[in-house]
């Protein structure tokens, strides 16, 4: 197993090594999380609670330039008051690693209830925010983003 | 060396809905790569970010290895009342880092 | 190449890129066809670069702020202490290099330059390549040539390099057997895998890419291509890539300044 490679001088385990650095730049991993994973995550989050479609806003561009930096906003329709808000936003995707990507914690100071940030998307795959509210009903949105991948291959530095 | 870029703005009238930009120099490193020579990278993440007005907490973000790296944080707030708006980043290893904007509120 | 980048390479192979080039000839282009990979780009990552307040770039700009004013070496030196205001010293200068170096009969490029000002007049360690200190100084001095035309030295001493360079892009190399030509000079706009040909024009550098999740140089950019050709990189630092960035300034003379710029 140790043996160099002659041709290319390489030992089999840096050969394999080699392999797994290119699948991960290439941000495509065998052990991805699964449509279960994500629901599991989010009934860590809800509970039992049903969570409706609507008031939330999910925007991704429809089709992504490079899964390693993806421009994410979700919005919910609110009006912010101490009455009626927005208390917290969370992001599931189903084929990263691992499926939470953000939670985000708000309240009628906020104003606005929207937010950004940049994600990791490691394939085209279903992407959910869900927004709980001060009244404790749930709800969602969900999107199907499109990844595509470089087509170079890079080393690692 | 770890640069905050914080957008807040300078002035805003009392009432008013303020955005709040940050973007903080961190790497992310997810804990699911592997080096060249095969071994797991351990992950090296911002976990917690926070941010307060005049002390008092009005945002605040749970992040997991699925934020990109130099992670970008935006949202909102109501401007109330000159003073200071705080961030605190807190992560894997013990990191934690501050920065701080001032508002004056008319 | 080491034998783990060689492996990484093959491996890759396995992906099965599937790539035709048919044009066999290299034709230049013309000024008026010219077009940065800026125009190549989706309008959100286009909006990452033209928002200060949002381009991740910035985060280096700030860094280099910082360095430029701190005394290093055992000079005890700033870069500010000779070159004061970097907005006015440094305007345009990202813009002209690489430039002739008398003493060393050769063209420098900038993080060569840095370097230089670093051992000789700072009297402290130079920045290795792709540190985070040599790409903050390297952006925050291309930030103050932003919107300046790109302009190398009409330096008679200088031809002989860009002819080196020229020919560098056009020799077919690698296991592919590609030139730098055959992507950029005849086959862009057209896409590789999911990416779009662009016509390697070195307006941004050093640059955010996406795929990176950070700042690079050109010289990243170039080893880039060139493992992707399958070909032998270069070391950092390598004068062949010093002539390759001098000629594909050349071929960008005229067009914007970017840096730091952002790119998939």
């Amino acid at each position: 197993m140790n043996e160099r490679n002659r041709i290319t001088g390489t030992t089999r385990r840096q050969f394999l090594a080699a392999g797994v650095g290119v699948a991960s730049i290439l941000a495509v991993r065998p052990a991805s999380a699964t449509p279960e994973a994500m629901a599991a995550a989010i009934r860590q989050i809800v509970g039992g609670a049903t969570v409706r479609p609507g008031k939330v806003k999910l925007d991704i561009p429809p089709l992504v330039e490079n899964g390693n930096t993806v421009s994410l906003t979700v919005s919910v329709a609110s009006p912010m008051t101490p009455d009626n808000h927005v208390t917290s936003i969370h992001v599931f995707n189903e084929k990263n690693p691992q499926p939470n990507v953000a939670s985000f914690h708000l309240g009628p100071r906020a104003g606005r209830a929207s937010v950004s940030t940049r994600i990791r998307l490691a394939d085209s795959q279903t992407v959910i925010a869900i927004a709980r509210m001060n009244d404790g009903s749930l709800w969602s949105d969900k999107i199907d983003v499109i990844v595509t991948l470089a087509a170079c291959v890079e080393e690692l530095i | 060396m770890a640069a905050a870029l914080i957008n807040v703005p300078k002035r805003a009238k009392r009432g008013d809905v303020i955005e709040i930009k940050t973007l903080m120099s961190h790497i992310m490193e997810t804990g699911f790569r592997h080096s060249t020579t095969g071994e797991p990278i351990p992950r090296d993440i911002i976990t917690n970010f926070v941010c307060s007005y005049n002390g008092v907490e009005i945002f605040r973000a749970d992040l997991y290895p699925a934020i990109a790296a130099n992670p970008f944080i935006t949202f909102f707030t109501v401007a109330t009342e000159s003073g200071k708006i705080e961030f605190k980043w807190t992560g894997d290893n013990g990191y934690s880092e501050t920065a701080s904007a001032a508002i004056a509120v008319e | 190449m080491n034998g783990a980048a060689i492996t990484r390479a093959l491996s890759a192979g396995a992906l099965a890129i599937s790539f035709t080039i048919i044009a066999a000839s290299a034709a230049e282009m013309a000024p008026g066809e010219r077009k940065s990979g800026y125009d190549f780009m989706t309008r959100d990552t286009q909006g990452m670069q033209d928002d200060d307040t949002v381009n991740p770039g910035m985060l280096w700009v700030l860094d280099g702020e910082a360095l430029w004013n701190r005394k290093a070496g055992t000079a005890g030196k700033a870069c500010a202490d000779c070159h004061v205001d970097a907005r006015t010293s440094m305007k345009g200068v990202a813009a002209r290099y690489p430039a002739f170096d008398a003493a060393r009969g050769r063209p420098l490029n900038l993080e060569q330059r840095v370097n230089l000002c670093r051992s000789e007049r700072q009297q402290a360690s130079v920045f290795r390549y792709e540190s985070r200190e040599l790409l903050a100084l390297t952006a925050f001095i291309g930030r103050q040539s932003r919107g300046a035309v790109v302009e190398p030295p009409s330096d008679e001493r200088l031809k002989p390099f860009i002819a080196a360079g020229r020919e560098m892009f056009m020799q077919r190399q690698g296991q592919l057997n590609l030139s730098c030509a055959n992507c950029h000079d005849d086959n862009w706009s057209k896409k590789l895998a999911g990416a779009v040909i662009p016509q390697a024009h070195p307006t941004g550098y050093p640059l955010y890419r996406l795929e990176w999740q950070g700042l690079g140089s050109l010289q990243r950019r170039l080893r880039n291509c060139l493992v992707g050709m399958r070909a032998n990189a270069y070391d950092f630092g390598a004068p062949e890539y010093v002539d390759l960035e001098l000629y594909l300034m050349t071929r960008a003379r005229g067009m914007p300044v970017e840096t730091p710029a952002v790119r998939p």
